[in-house]
C-alpha cells in the first residue's frame, strides 16, 4: 500500500506546531506533532481536502469611482483549483453599478461557487 | 468659525469606529475629516479575506468590513467630508483643513480624535548600496497597483521584509501570474502571521529566507537582479553567502509607521517606541480633549482591534465634551513595560476614573515560549498567566481590573512584565 508522509505548520494559534501527517491509501492514519486537538482535525482537512477562499479583482466600466471592483469566491474551493479560478476570471469584467455580494460569475470552474463582488461601484 | 463638540482626522476603520462610539455615547455634534475621495482607509486596498474573525465570527475581505462601519455611520448620519485634508491642529484643538471646493478653512473643536493611520518605512530608511533603479516599491504601493489599479507592477519578484503585506503580496503576485523567487527576512522570526506563511508562501512553494537581507541591487534603469545574503547575529551579511536572483522588481514591506506629523505640531507626547502618542487609559493623549487611536497610536496586525480600540476613543471624547470633566487633577498610576514587554498602550491610568476592566494592549521583543506575563499593582502579583509562545508580530493583551487598583490606594506604578516561572 502507499504510505505518504505530510509535514506542515498548524495555522490555529501562533504556536505554529509542525505536523505530521501519515496517510495510508488515501486514509489519515496519524497526526502528529500538535499540542491540541484544533491541530489534529486542521492536519487531516490539509491533507485529504484543502480548500480556500480565493481573492482577486475584476475591472469595472461605466463606474465613476473606480477602475477595479474587488471580488471572492463565496465559500471555499478545493485548493487545487486556484489557478483555475484565476483562468476563469482573467477576461471577466463586470458594468457598473455593483453592489457587494453581486454574482460575477456563477458556479466558476463547476465547484458549485459562485464568485461574488466585496466592493460597491 | 464654524465650532463642532468632535472632529475626528482620518475617516479608516478607527475614524469610523470612533464616530459611531461617540454618537452612541449621546454626541452627535461630529464630524469625520477624510483626505481620500471614500471612506475605509486602508481596508479599500486590503482585497484578501481574514477581516473581522472577531467582530463579525466571519472572515470578511477588507472592503466589504469597511463597508459595514461606513453603512453603520450613514444609518446613523455621521457627517463625513471627503476630499479633505487636516493641514494642522493646535494644542487648543483648531482644526485646519483644506478643501478643493472650500479652500482652506477652520474648525474649532471641542475634542479631537486622531485616526490618521500609518504609512510604510521608506526605503531610503534601508540603506542599500548600488543604484536606485525602477522597480523597486513597498508592498503597500504594489497592493495599491494591483488591487486599485488594475496594474502589475513587475514579473520577477524578490520580497525583501516578511510583514503580512509583504506576505499577502506575494501571493498576489503569484496569483496574477508573476514569479516570487523568495522572502528574505532579516530577522530569524517573521513578523507576519502564522496563517499568512502558510496560506500565502508555503501553498505556493516561495521559500521564506530568514536571518537573509537584500545586499545587493543590480541595474542602472531598472532592476535586473538583486543578491540576498545570509546575516550574522549582528544583523550584518555574511561575506560568500551571497546569491544572485534575476528578478525585475523588489518589493520592501519592512515595517509601517504612524502618521503623526500634525499630532506632533500639536503638541502631543509621542513614545519613541510606538512612535504614536502616549495615552492614557481613556487613550487621551497628554494635550487635554486630544485622544489617539487606531494605527496612529500604535501599529496594528488585526483590524478588529482597531475597531475595539477606536469605540474607546470616541465614547472617551463624547464624555469628554458631554460632562465637561477636568481630568488633569486626578491622580495618574503610570504602566510600566519591563522584562521583554516592549510598550503598553495606555501608558497612563486614572484609578477612578477606568472602566472596570481595563485592556491592555503589549508587545513582546522577541519571540518567547512557556513564559508567563505578570502583571504587579505596587508589589502585588495580581495576574500572571503562562503564554505557550509570543512573538513581536503579534499584539498581545491583558486586563487590568478596577477592584485590583482600587484596593491598594498607595500604589504609584503598575507594572507588566515576563517571568520564567
Ligand atoms: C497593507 C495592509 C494590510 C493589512 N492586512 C490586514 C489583514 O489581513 N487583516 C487584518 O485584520 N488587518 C490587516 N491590516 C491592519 C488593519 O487593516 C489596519 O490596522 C487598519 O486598517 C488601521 O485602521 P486605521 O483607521 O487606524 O488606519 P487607516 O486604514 O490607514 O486609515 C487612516 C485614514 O486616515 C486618513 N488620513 C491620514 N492623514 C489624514 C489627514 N491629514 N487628513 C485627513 N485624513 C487623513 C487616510 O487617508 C486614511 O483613510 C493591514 C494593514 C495594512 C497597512
Ligand atoms: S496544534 Fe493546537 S497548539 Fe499547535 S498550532 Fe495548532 S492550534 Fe496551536
Amino acid at each position: 500500500m502507499s504510505k505518504e508522509t505530510h509535514e506542515l505548520t498548524c495555522i490555529n494559534c501562533p504556536l505554529g506546531c509542525l505536523l505530521t501527517v501519515v496517510v495510508d491509501d488515501g486514509e489519515v492514519v496519524s497526526v502528529t506533532g500538535n499540542t491540541c486537538r484544533r491541530g489534529d482535525s486542521y492536519g487531516r482537512k490539509e491533507v485529504t481536502n484543502p480548500t480556500r477562499i480565493v481573492t482577486t479583482s475584476v475591472p469595472v466600466v461605466g463606474s465613476a469611482t473606480q477602475k477595479m471592483v474587488s471580488v471572492k469566491t463565496a465559500h471555499d474551493v478545493p485548493k487545487e483549483l486556484i489557478f483555475d479560478v484565476m483562468r476563469a476570471l482573467r477576461d471577466v469584467r463586470v458594468t457598473a453599478p455593483v453592489s457587494i455580494g453581486d454574482v460575477v460569475v456563477a458556479d466558476v470552474c463547476g465547484t458549485g461557487v459562485d464568485i461574488i463582488a466585496t466592493r460597491c461601484a | 468659525m464654524e465650532t463642532r463638540d468632535i472632529v475626528i482626522i482620518g475617516g479608516g476603520p478607527a475614524g469610523l469606529a470612533a464616530a459611531i462610539a461617540a454618537y452612541d455615547a449621546g454626541c452627535s455634534d461630529v464630524v469625520v475629516l477624510e483626505r481620500d475621495t471614500l471612506l475605509g482607509g486602508i481596508l479599500n486596498q486590503c482585497i484578501h479575506n481574514g477581516f473581522g474573525l472577531h467582530t463579525f465570527k466571519e472572515e470578511l475581505t477588507g472592503p466589504e468590513y469597511a463597508a459595514r462601519y461606513v453603512a453603520c455611520a450613514e444609518e446613523l448620519g455621521v457627517e463625513c467630508r471627503l476630499g479633505s485634508m487636516v493641514v494642522d491642529v493646535s494644542s487648543d484643538r483648531c482644526v485646519t483643513v483644506v478643501n478643493p471646493e472650500r479652500g482652506l478653512y477652520s474648525i474649532q473643536a471641542k475634542a479631537v480624535v486622531l485616526a490618521m493611520g500609518c504609512r510604510e518605512r521608506p526605503r531610503g530608511a534601508l540603506n542599500i548600496p548600488g543604484f536606485r533603479p525602477a522597480g523597486i516599491f513597498s508592498a503597500g504601493t504594489a497592493q495599491r497597483l494591483v488591487n486599485i489599479e488594475g496594474q502589475m507592477p513587475g514579473r520577477k519578484v524578490v520580497i525583501l521584509g516578511s510583514g503580512d503585506i509583504g506576505l499577502i503580496m506575494a501571493r498576489r503576485m503569484t496569483l496574477e501570474g508573476a514569479q516570487v523567487a523568495c522572502v528574505a527576512e532579516i530577522m530569524p522570526y517573521s513578523g507576519g502571521l502564522k496563517r499568512n506563511i502558510v496560506q500565502c508562501l508555503d501553498d505556493f512553494g516561495i521559500p521564506l529566507l530568514l536571518s537573509h537581507t537584500v545586499s545587493r541591487i543590480e541595474g542602472k534603469k531598472r532592476v535586473e537582479a538583486v543578491w540576498v545574503s545570509e546575516v550574522d547575529d549582528q544583523l550584518r551579511p555574511i561575506p560568500g553567502t551571497e546569491v544572485r536572483y534575476p528578478c525585475d522588481t523588489l518589493l520592501l514591506s519592512v515595517g509601517l509607521l504612524p502618521e503623526n506629523e500634525l499630532s506632533r505640531e500639536a503638541g502631543v507626547e509621542l513614545s519613541p517606541i510606538t512612535r504614536g502618542p502616549v495615552v492614557d487609559d481613556s487613550l487621551q493623549t497628554n494635550v487635554e480633549g486630544i485622544f489617539a487611536c487606531g494605527n496612529v497610536l500604535h501599529v496594528h496586525d488585526l483590524v478588529d482591534y482597531v475597531s475595539q480600540e477606536a469605540a474607546v476613543a470616541g465614547e472617551s471624547a463624547a464624555r469628554f465634551v458631554l460632562d465637561q470633566v477636568q481630568e488633569s487633577d486626578s491622580t495618574q498610576i503610570c504602566l510600566c513595560a519591563e522584562g521583554g514587554v516592549r510598550y503598553t498602550v495606555p501608558t497612563r491610568v486614572c484609578p477612578s476614573r477606568m472602566p472596570d476592566k481595563l485592556t491592555i494592549r503589549f508587545r513582546v521583543a522577541n519571540v518567547y515560549r512557556d513564559t508567563f506575563v505578570s502583571m504587579y499593582v505596587g508589589e502585588d502579583r495580581v495576574l500572571h498567566r503562562r503564554k505557550r509562545v509570543m512573538a513581536p508580530g503579534e499584539m498581545e493583551e491583558v486586563v487590568l481590573k478596577k477592584s485590583d487598583v482600587l484596593a491598594r490606594p498607595d500604589t504609584s506604578s503598575i507594572t507588566i512584565t515576563l517571568e520564567g516561572e
